[in-house]
């Protein structure tokens, strides 16, 4: 561990970090500007090919050339329809439809930035002692060349194959898959889906889900309210001269209202469709459940009914991640062991304010790795166990 | 009267002897499951039914983190709601069920694990795929 390397250079009495931080991509970056205090976030370890932004809260894909489209495209069509349309309507007709107008819009931006930026359920890799400890397994069990490298689960009387991700190094839990383009396995995985510039997994699919019901609603609002200003201007002045109010505007909004209604109406309809079935769009793709396979053929992981299927889907509960937590990566309690003839010890716990490490309790210990530690915090005897353990104390 | 012992001893005695990893039992579907099998590496350092009872216990916990109850769905039609704003001043169930279980882990490690020399890592930090036991090196004279 490089950490123990560290030790010796420093000198006792001087204030030094020893990093924790133990990265299973190998390599571990050096970012300019970064405080020699500050702990590595585990974010910033990150192996797979994402974006982070505001210090690891916000995950998208790399590309993120079509979510800027997407989002242009929902700006300009609202817009316009609040800048010409709107002020006709609140007066001829009612004040309520830019109010309701208004409140979809939000709804849809609220979701389309909830789905592209929440993290989709990012399996982290293989540590590099779990993926030995992976393949001393694999090459025990197979008798051929090559060994099998899948598993076979039985899984609500229905037998279902794990596959080993090769990037990742682990046995893929069922209904995860690995992403092309993020290069990373996603929990129950739907699809990479390029407008909202991320994957759509277990932790975001609800949000997904949302943003394209919304988005169908605001289009045919919008369609609606478009066509009945054309009309009721049609009617007062004739149809030439009511197109004549910034007539620009009409071939672009109605051409996006119109294939976007057939197309997010129609990826709504599909999207309930499976959320009913408790399928994914890779699944239903693969055919995985298809009763074409075979006659047993059935979705394990439906509840059996439409109600449950769809609140267990939308209203269940939402996992943390597990890959980008904010915590530095390293342990926070460090545990040590206790190994006699050392007749003290201490428990080392991080303040995640300071980010320095204080000794809490005194009990037989070994000390396995450590940050900083901070003198004020030692109560006197333990100072001395320290000290003659040759740890460097703050100053 | 400490003992004084250099930094050069103390790190062999903290050798790591081996890795054992419980992995998930998936029979139940995807919900989060860890094995209770017994692995053979820690039959000498500690009893087969402390460690059953301890991985039950976190599966309890895991299953009471994701049911699917009356509060989840409140929980989540809440949040539907407020455009999923809440959870900006409140925690999610889940969140409040791996602190718990975190601080399980630690009160278990304290004090049943550590004494043995194993040390027991919180699943979360390895994406909820496995229980890591690391064993480490028993050269103690006493204990």
């Amino acid at each position: 561990m490089s950490h123990m390397d560290q030790y010796q250079q420093h000198h006792p009495g001087q204030y030094n970090q020893v990093c924790t931080a133990h990265s299973s991509a190998g390599t571990e970056p050096c970012w300019p500007g970064q405080r020699t205090r500050s702990p590595r976030r585990k974010w910033q370890l990150f192996p797979g090919r994402n974006r982070f932004y505001c210090d690891g809260r916000l995950m998208m894909a790399r590309q993120a050339g079509v979510f800027y489209l997407t989002l242009g495209l929902i700006l300009l069509t609202t817009g316009l329809f609040f800048t010409f349309d709107c002020p006709f309507l609140a007066s001829n007709l009612s004040p309520a439809i830019p109010a309701v107008g208004g409140v979809l819009f939000v709804f849809v931006m609220g979701m389309l930035f909830r789905a592209s930026f929440t993290d989709p359920g990012v399996l982290p890799r293989a540590t590099p002692d779990e993926a030995a400890d992976l393949e001393r397994q694999i090459e025990s069990s197979g008798c051929s060349r090559p060994p099998p490298r899948t598993r076979e689960v039985l899984i609500n009387g229905q037998t279902v194959k794990l596959k080993y991700c090769f990037t990742c190094k682990i046995f893929r839990p069922p209904r995860a898959s690995h992403c092309s383009l993020c290069d990373n396995c996603v929990e129950r995985f739907d699809h990479h889906c390029p407008w909202v510039g991320n994957c759509v997994g277990r932790r975001n699919y609800r949000f997904f889900y949302l943003f394209i019901v919304s988005l169908s609603f605001l289009t045919v609002f919008i369609l609606a309210f478009v066509i009945t200003h054309l009309i009721i201007r049609s009617n007062r002045t004739g149809f030439l001269s009511a197109l004549k109010d910034s007539p620009a505007r009409y071939p672009f909004t109605l051409a996006v209202c119109f294939f976007s209604v057939w197309s997010i109406v129609g990826l709504s309809g599909f999207h309930t469709y499976l959320i009913s079935s408790n399928q994914t769009t890779n699944e239903d793709i693969k055919g995985s459940w298809s009763t074409k396979r075979g006659k047993e053929n059935s979705n394990p992981y439906s509840y059996g009914n439409i109600q449950t299927n769809c609140c267990a889907a939308l209203c269940g509960p939402l996992p943390p991640r597990s890959v980008t937590q904010l915590t530095p990566a390293g342990p926070n309690t460090v545990h040590v062991l206790a190994f006699d003839p050392l007749r003290f010890g201490f428990t080392l716990q991080l303040c995640k304010r300071t980010k320095d490490l204080y000794v809490t309790k005194l009990r037989p210990a070994v000390i396995t790795h450590v940050s900083c530690v901070s003198r004020q915090e030692l109560p006197y005897s333990t100072g001395e166990a320290l000290r003659q353990f040759g740890l460097p104390l703050a100053v | 009267m400490a003992e004084t012992h250099s930094l050069q001893d103390m790190r062999q005695q903290a050798a790591v002897a081996a890795k054992v990893f419980i992995q998930r039992d998936y029979t139940k579907g995807t919900v989060c499951q860890f094995q209770t099998k017994f692995p053979s590496e820690l039959e000498t350092r500690i009893d087969k039914q402390q460690f059953e009872e301890t991985v039950q216990t976190l599966n309890n916990l895991y299953a009471e983190a994701e049911k699917l109850g009356s509060q989840s769905y409140v929980e989540g039609c809440l949040a539907c709601l407020t455009a999923y704003t809440i959870f900006l001043c409140m925690e999610t169930h889940y969140e409040k069920v791996l602190k718990k279980i975190a601080k399980y882990i630690q009160e278990q490690n304290d004090k049943i694990y550590a004494p043995r020399g194993l040390l027991l890592t919180d699943p979360i930090e390895r994406g909820l795929r496995v229980i890591e036991v690391t064993i480490f090196e028993d050269r103690s004279l006493t204990r």
